[in-house]
């Protein structure tokens, strides 16, 4: 029976015989009836059914999960045949769109309820600009963001752009169903169109500038950069895109040159350390660090000069200085990092000053294994006690620990401490001498 | 450990029926092509596919070659194509060119496609222009709820946030709409129906009014579940956006669960490969530590890796029969018991070296504090630090979305600072992502009096009242205010702690942020539960900016057994974390429910953040 059914679906679906018209009403009941018994009786079909025998095997052909029991499975369709879920199956299964719908008279309301049933059905009866914006209303009404994108195609097709768009002005939902769509197909024009049309113009900048994405070659989308600078964007904005052409400006003449010296084999930075990526689309404290690690002692006027960069994109001392110690930690140049936290003052003593904070200066100096001399002499410098004490601990900065116990007049903590360091170590004969010292006034 | 329920507390519904369902269908669809056939499938199907089929079952249905649809040229020889997609726009491409390559070359062959869940216009009408319509039949298979554990039903939509609370689009409300309906012809009508959110509010609509079309299907049918709760992910954005602490949800932060499983690496399995393990309820170490906070789950590990060592131990001492007992029934399970343990042992040491690494305490003390508000200027300038060190760029973007949600929005001076910053930092094309972030409303500068934007106000003057109403809704992602502020005051959110939280002895859903916060979207369920509707949330709803959007639907139904009456649905729609789900789980224990949660799909922090994205890592 059932194959007389599908012979017949064939035989209709392939039909040239367009006069035809489902009863559609009918055969929806029918079908509801179906669907209502097939899942009534598909629960206990399913309930009865052990699935856990399942042999489970993940698409790399491992098996997931529980254990198995490989060739125990019946083909589903064998095990459906008596059971009447077999017609719950093709009526769920049914391909929606080959339900043709030749009838001239849907309302608006039915031809939106169609539509969402995924059903095709001519729109090229609503003609007048009122059955179409009738049509729309009734598909926002649904909620159904397909059928209110359907019914948007179809008068993307049939209204001229300014009346589409004069249309959706004041049909916000149905208006960012179009947007959507037209960022999806990737329809560029007219999406610039629309924004240019509501005014948008922030939107309207942002989507060109969007197309930088897909340029790979750097001259050109050096080139197209070019030309979103004088897009109206925020005057904040503006500033960022006007320092993403420059950045990638210089990235393109630093990259040239430094490629050249890498070849040439005579710098002994890029021999020491080859690059390992290029510096071309990379973000600006990429770039700085590139800048600090290969041409920190370039003078000013090079292109390639972390001081250069820094004036340029008016980078704050404290993103330059965190970048520079990087930089400098890693290559473990620890006389630069010493000279960057050292200024003089009008009498000519030295003090060391960090725009960030100490501790994040000896963790920073710590990840890049700096020894215990250079890490101690940050240690000290920072200011808050308990944080140095913890640091100087657990970095091993013997001296710090003991002296600062001492500043502390903490003995307690001095002799927890005596445990810590290695037996008959300086470190232990320093502690040893403090806690004999009749000097010190202890606190505990 | 691992709080039992209370012995009254209802059973759950049987969901595998609807991986039998799906499977069936997708079965007949196979079998609507026949003959051998290859098979394209989508990337981010296989997980889903994975759960309800194998491999053995296609090639029963004579599916020769399997290949994932990637945009390369098919090798495929076969006379038949098959694909199976999600309805996306570049996938109708790449079967365009397939298609029209095969006609350059003179070569006819069979081409179906299989859209999941369900099929767009907007593809029907890329395949038309292509001119390949009528070349490829198109399918539907509406496998849109995956049974992810027995208590977990997700959709594995992850797009419906982008889709919905960026685009505005509504394309996938009809999807969630039928899956509802599904629901209620396999499990019985809700008698009870909450909502808050306009997504919500549309999907329930819709969905009644599929029930109405198809009316009688549900009637007479006892209701398997009491009630169901619809709820926005824009409601409450700052639980998503924070670390979370419980095992699974940490689990998914630091190794992300896919589709419920999730590839351990060789840090954790302590040996050279990867291991791919399903996270679920039938996992009985996972079960029972899965809801903890972490701090528990150590102590929790080691005390259990002491018993079974001493259930190992019990051999000695056994005479032939007993050993042979021991063996026989014993020692699987105890051998299994241990590569759990140990799998869960190693993750926790993979994550607790991470995290020692980024320096969690300090960033979680950061998340309190603006969770709390106070200190906001010395979490300001961690988050900046954050940017200027460089770390993770989605962390930073998610410090400074809770930090805009938590206080109206950033001042001007502190909003245009961090950007220059964050720009610099990760890259200027990331102009695009902050743009996205102020349009969702996930990252805004306060303006001042909180005017209405130029646009918005010059398209009211255009048109209208009733349509500038509309006009301003259409805008409220950018107009509204978060109110985090207010509505934790109203609500409680941080509880008042004298003296240590024992996260041990959890006493509220607070323990899933260590005991500071309670998840906004979780109180909101609780006390809409509490009081059967919103009677005495007015001035919560309006806060939230759903004064119109959130509704309440009570049917009488004698026939509701108080069994069904005490399980609850909750929808997620745009995604539901796993702390949500933890802490829901806890309310259930404590008041004798069970919830079942729906979901569009799992999400967190990072997951969010990236959906906003432009650029793609």
């Amino acid at each position: 029976m059932n194959r007389t059914k599908g012979d017949e679906e064939e035989y209709w679906n392939s039909s040239k015989f367009k006069a035809f018209t489902f009863d559609d009403e009918d055969d929806e009941l029918s079908q509801l009836k179906e669907s209502k018994r097939a899942v009534n009786s598909l629960r206990d079909f399913v309930d009865d059914d052990d699935e856990d025998d399942l042999e489970r095997v993940s698409w790399t052909g491992e098996p997931v999960g529980r254990r198995t029991r490989p060739g125990s499975f019946q083909s589903l369709s064998d095990a459906l045949s008596d059971t009447p879920a077999k017609s719950y199956a093709p009526e769920l299964g049914r391909p929606k769109g080959e339900y043709r719908d030749y009838s001239n008279d849907w309302s608006p309301s039915d031809t939106v309820r169609r539509l969402r049933k995924g059903k095709v059905c001519s729109l090229e009866r609503f003609r007048s600009l009122q059955d179409k914006i009738q049509l729309l209303e009734e598909a926002v009404s649904m909620h159904d963001g397909n059928v209110i994108t359907a019914v948007l195609i179809f008068l993307k097709r049939t209204l001229s752009k300014e009346i589409l768009f004069r249309e959706l002005e004041v049909r916000q939902v149905a208006l960012r169903h179009l947007i959507h769509f037209l960022k999806e197909i990737g329809d560029q024009k007219l999406l610039l169109d629309l924004f240019r049309f509501l005014d948008r113009t922030e939107e309207l900048a942002l989507s060109h500038y969007r197309e930088h994405l897909n340029i790979q070659d750097p001259e050109k989308r050096k080139e197209f950069l070019k030309t979103c600078i004088g897009l109206p964007f925020s005057a904040e904005d503006s500033a960022h895109i006007q320092d993403h052409y420059t950045l990638l400006e210089r990235q393109i003449i630093i990259e040239a040159n430094d490629r050249h010296l890498e070849l040439a084999g005579q710098t002994e930075v890029f021999r020491k350390h080859p690059r390992k990526a290029s510096i071309l689309n990379m973000p600006l404290v990429t770039t700085l660090f590139y800048s600090c690690f290969y041409h920190y002692t370039e003078a000013e006027g090079t292109f390639s000069s972390p001081v250069n960069l820094k004036k340029t994109f008016k980078i704050p001392d404290k993103q330059y200085v965190l970048t520079a110690l990087a930089a400098r930690a890693k290559l473990r140049a620890w006389h630069d990092v010493d000279a960057l936290f050292t200024t003089k003052n009008w009498l000519g003593y030295t003090k060391k000053r960090a725009p960030i904070g100490f501790h994040r200066v000896v963790e920073i100096l710590h990840k890049n294994s700096a020894p215990v001399q250079v890490l101690q002499e940050y240690v000290n410098l920072v200011e808050d006690v308990d944080t140095k004490l913890n640091l100087a601990t657990k970095f091993k900065c013997h001296d710090v620990v003991i002296d600062t116990c001492r500043d502390l007049k903490d003995r307690q903590q001095l002799l927890a401490y005596r445990s810590k360091v290695d037996k008959g170590s300086a470190e232990e004969e320093k502690i040893d001498a403090l806690l004999n010292s009749s000097q010190i006034r202890w606190k505990n | 450990m691992a709080f039992p329920h209370r012995p009254d507390a209802p059973e759950l519904p049987d969901f595998s029926m609807l991986k039998r369902l799906a499977r069936d269908q997708l079965i007949y669809l196979l079998e609507q092509l026949p003959g051998k056939k290859d098979l394209f499938i989508e990337a981010d199907l296989m997980s889903p596919l994975d759960r309800i089929a194998n491999v053995s079952i296609l090639k029963q249905h004579e599916v020769d070659k399997l290949y994932k649809v990637e945009n390369k040229p098919a090798l495929s020889s076969s006379e038949q194509l098959c694909f199976l997609v999600r309805p996306r726009i570049k996938n109708m491409r790449y079967i365009a060119s397939l298609v029209n390559a095969d006609k350059m070359a003179g070569r006819t062959r069979k081409y179906k496609v299989i859209f999941s869940p369900q099929k767009f216009y907007a593809c029907e009408m890329v395949l038309e222009e292509e001119g390949v319509y009528g070349d490829v039949s198109c399918d539907e298979w509406a496998f849109s709820l995956l049974p992810l554990d027995v208590d977990l039903l997700s959709m594995e939509l992850p797009e419906f946030f982008r889709d919905y609370f960026l685009e505005g689009d509504q394309r996938w409300i009809n999807t969630l709409a039928q899956a509802l309906h599904l629901l209620s012809t396999l499990y019985g009508p809700f008698p009870n129906c909450y909502g808050i959110g306009r997504c919500a509010k549309m999907s329930y609509e819709l969905w009644k009014r599929l029930e109405e079309e198809e009316d009688g299907e549900t009637k007479g049918r006892r209701p398997e579940i009491g009630h169901i709760f619809l709820l926005d992910r824009d409601v409450d954005f700052v639980t998503a956006l924070c670390s979370q602490v419980v095992y699974e949800g940490l689990v998914d932060d630091t190794f992300r669960i896919k589709c419920g499983s999730v590839d351990f690496g060789p840090e954790v399995t302590s040996s050279d490969k990867s291991l791919k393990v399903l996270l679920n309820a039938e996992d009985k170490v996972f079960n029972e530590i899965r809801n903890e906070h972490f701090s528990n789950v150590f102590g929790f590990l080691s005390q259990k890796a002491r018993n079974l060592q001493a259930q190992y131990d019990r051999r000695r001492g056994m005479d032939i029969k007993q050993m042979k007992n021991f063996v026989s029934q014993e020692l699987k399970g105890l051998k299994q018991e241990h590569r759990l343990l140990s799998l869960h042992i190693g993750a926790c040491e993979s994550i607790m070296k991470k995290k020692t690494k980024q320096d969690f305490q300090e960033l979680i003390k950061t998340e309190h504090a603006l969770l709390e508000g106070f200190n906001i200027r010395e979490s300001t300038n961690y988050i900046e630090e954050h940017i200027d060190r460089q770390v993770s760029p989605i962390e930073s973007l998610r410090l400074m979305c809770l930090l805009s949600i938590t206080e109206n929005g950033l001042i001007p001076k502190d909003y245009r600072s961090l950007k220059t910053q964050y720009l610099q930092s990760y890259g200027p094309e990331h102009l695009l992502t902050f743009f996205n972030l102020r349009r969702a409303g996930l990252l805004t500068e306060q303006a001042p009096g909180d005017t209405l934007t130029a646009v918005e106000s010059k398209v009211s003057k255009l048109v209208t009242d009733k349509a500038a109403g509309k006009i301003t809704d259409a805008f409220s992602s950018l107009a509204k205010r978060s109110n985090f502020r207010a509505i934790s005051k109203k609500l409680n959110l941080i509880p008042r702690v004298d003296g240590e939280y024992d996260l041990k002895v959890p006493r509220d859903m607070a323990y899933v942020f260590s005991g500071a916060y309670v998840p906004l979207s979780c109180r909101i369920i609780e006390q809409v539960l509490e009081r059967r509707g919103w009677q005495g949330l007015d001035e919560v709803v309006r806060l939230l900016n759903c004064s119109e959007l959130a509704f309440t639907d009570m049917t009488k139904d004698d026939k509701a057994s108080s069994e069904s009456l005490r399980l609850i649905l909750v929808v997620f729609l745009g995604g539901c974390t796993f702390s949500e789900i933890s802490a829901l789980r806890f309310l259930g224990r404590e008041k004798g429910y069970r919830f079942i949660f729906l979901t569009t799909a799992v999400t967190n922090s990072a997951r969010l953040m990236e959906a906003m994205s432009e650029v793609k890592a």
